[in-house]
């Protein structure tokens, strides 16, 4: 089974209703989109996380009403340094989305979606304590796998595995 | 001590307490929390007005050392988050790399793979089931779920050596042939598991005391499941329809025919009579995998990925020079992401895998069914009797190594 080459062309994927909602709504919020081994990736404006996610839950045809996972990337030494991935899932018609945003390595920070999900609560705590990206607008912004007086965001790549000694 | 309900409130929320209200620590060392899971609670009398779970004491980095392990090395550690449904782990990684490197799986490691699962999902219920009752009064029926669980333990220990590490799948196949008269014994065993559970169901469904304590109890709604992200039977409970076997199949669940329970109640009862119907359902999926077994190899045919055999070692140089560089420097996974959702015991088991192009995975990420259901808790807890957190927690089947990883 050989490995499909990747579709990176908007115009192509733009029958995924993900996509296709998206572009209609506001094509600059679009950066990139891929479709590579049945899964669609979307790059997503920074600033318009939150009213992103808040149309693709709402959307009447497919709504993404699941908020599967949320979690980070960190491509440290390369800049913008960090993505946030956002997986969502759409019950009703069992269909898959990835939502990613990148941000720069200095003071990451980013609209919080708990407004949107109750469920992001965890996760984007989790990748504040792991990796150090704020939150803005989390209602309980805190560590939540560390303790409270640990130094340093484990799951950042300039962290040793080892912990520092 | 008014800085305790201060901790017990999230901040923004509106702290209501005075001092009639009382903060209760439960766990991490509480029997029923099931395992280190730590519940600050804020009652007023007997009733609960707050539920924080604290979690992290059971945190080990388990995907930061992925991150420093070649792709094969990985399948061990994943034994270990949750180690109530070790195989559904290991399933769950081996085919988001294996999606990775596109590789096929023959038809027997396939039917193997759905013959273990859904033996480790009787495993996980039958502990589910036996600590649930245990939890709310019943002793016996944790008696006869542990006795028939040893049973399920042995066959784990046939075909992987291990009772519940099992490490057994592998990236592109299985890691060992099933032992002779293996299949025999699992068919003995299916055969008479139906009248276990009736057994079990003997006990509990139509007990009063039972019934008392989980009808109604911990009433989750299906918008309210939704929006905290809960998963699996809990999820199912509530009225919401989804089963990623039947709606996303993996690893030839097409193949099989099963229903999917579902309940509108959403009350720890319904939890419990979705999770009960769902071991008579994967024992029949067991039935389905015994009778229709394929033959073949376990292993896929890529010699730089998988292992070769042990006796192509001793005999062929090309074998042992493939050997020689996967174990010492693993094989190359081409650049990519790949997010793999399962349907663990639990629900919604999910790994997310970025590949770099090299050796080592660049990231891995779990999606924890226990971390997810654990959200929801506090939303079936308050405002009710501090006895029905303990109902509560059974229902939503948490397994602490799942959630701190």
């Amino acid at each position: 089974m050989a490995l499909a080459p990747p579709i990176t062309d908007i115009e192509q994927l733009k029958s995924h209703p993900a996509l296709g909602r998206l572009v209609e709504w506001n094509a600059v919020a679009v950066q990139a989109a891929k479709f590579d081994r049945d899964e669609l990736t979307i790059w997503v404006e920074k600033d318009a996380i939150r009213e992103v996610c808040a149309l693709l839950r709402d959307s009447t045809d497919c709504p993404f009403n699941y908020l599967a996972d949320l979690t980070c990337v960190d491509w440290h030494p390369s800049e913008p340094r960090f993505e946030v991935v956002y997986h969502l899932l759409s019950i009703p018609k069992k269909e898959r989305v990835r939502l990613k945003v990148r941000l720069s390595g200095s003071s990451p920070a980013i609209e919080s979606v708990t407004s949107v999900w109750p469920a992001a609560n965890f996760y984007e705590r989790e990748v504040f304590d792991l990796f150090g990206v704020r939150f803005t607008g989390h209602p309980n912004l805190q560590r939540i796998m560390m303790p409270d007086n640990w130094e340093g965001h484990p799951l950042r790549k300039d962290y040793p595995v080892e912990g520092y000694r | 001590m008014t800085q305790f309900p201060a901790a017990v409130a999230e901040p923004g929320q509106d702290n209501t307490s005075n001092d009639s209200t009382l903060v209760l620590n439960m766990g991490p060392q509480h029997p029923s929390t099931h395992g280190v899971l730590r519940l600050v609670l804020e009652i007023d009398g007997e009733t609960v007005l707050r539920v924080k779970p604290e979690i992290g004491f059971l945190h080990t980095g388990i995907e930061k050392t992925c991150e420093a392990k070649f792709y094969q090395q990985v399948v061990p550690l994943t034994d270990r988050i949750d180690y109530l449904c070790p195989m559904t782990n290991n399933l769950c990684y081996c085919l988001a790399v294996e999606k990775l490197l596109g590789l096929e799986i023959p038809p027997k490691a396939q039917w193997m793979r759905v013959l273990m699962n859904e033996l480790t999902r009787i495993n996980s219920h039958l502990v589910w089931l036996g600590t649930h009752a245990m939890d709310l009064g019943a002793m016996t029926v944790f008696l006869y779920c542990f006795r028939e669980r040893e049973d399920v333990l042995r066959f784990f220990e046939m075909v992987s050596g291990q009772r519940m590490m099992t490490s057994y799948f592998r990236i592109g196949g299985l890691a060992l042939e099933p032992p002779l008269g293996f299949f025999e014994k699992v068919k003995k065993f299916a055969d008479r598991f139906l009248g276990n559970i009736d057994e079990y169901e003997g006990l509990l469904t139509g007990n009063p005391i039972f019934i008392m304590r989980t009808k109604g109890v911990a009433y989750l709604s299906a918008e309210d499941a939704i929006a905290m992200g809960a998963c699996g039977p809990t999820l199912r409970g509530s009225g919401v329809d989804i089963d990623l076997r039947r709606d996303a199949p993996y690893t030839g669940y097409e193949n099989f025919k099963f229903n999917v329970p579902v309940r509108t109640e959403g009350d720890v009862f319904a939890r419990y009579l979705c999770r009960v119907q769902e071991l008579r359902e994967s024992i029949g999926i067991v039935q389905q995998a015994l009778a229709g077994m394929p033959e073949g190899s376990i292993k896929a045919d890529s010699p730089k990925v998988v292992l070769p055999d042990r006796e192509k070692m001793k005999t062929q140089m090309e074998a042992l020079i493939y050997h020689f560089k996967i174990i010492t420097e693993g094989f190359t996974v081409p650049a990519g992401e790949v997010y793999q959702a399962i349907e663990s015991p639990r629900g919604e088991m999910g790994y997310y895998v970025v590949s770099d192009g090299t050796a080592k995975p660049y990231r891995v990420h779990m999606r924890g069914p226990s971390y997810a259901n654990l959200q929801s808790l506090a939303k079936m807890c308050e405002g009710h009797l501090i006895a029905d957190v303990i109902a509560a927690i059974g229902s939503i089947d948490v397994v602490v190594g799942d959630i701190d990883r």
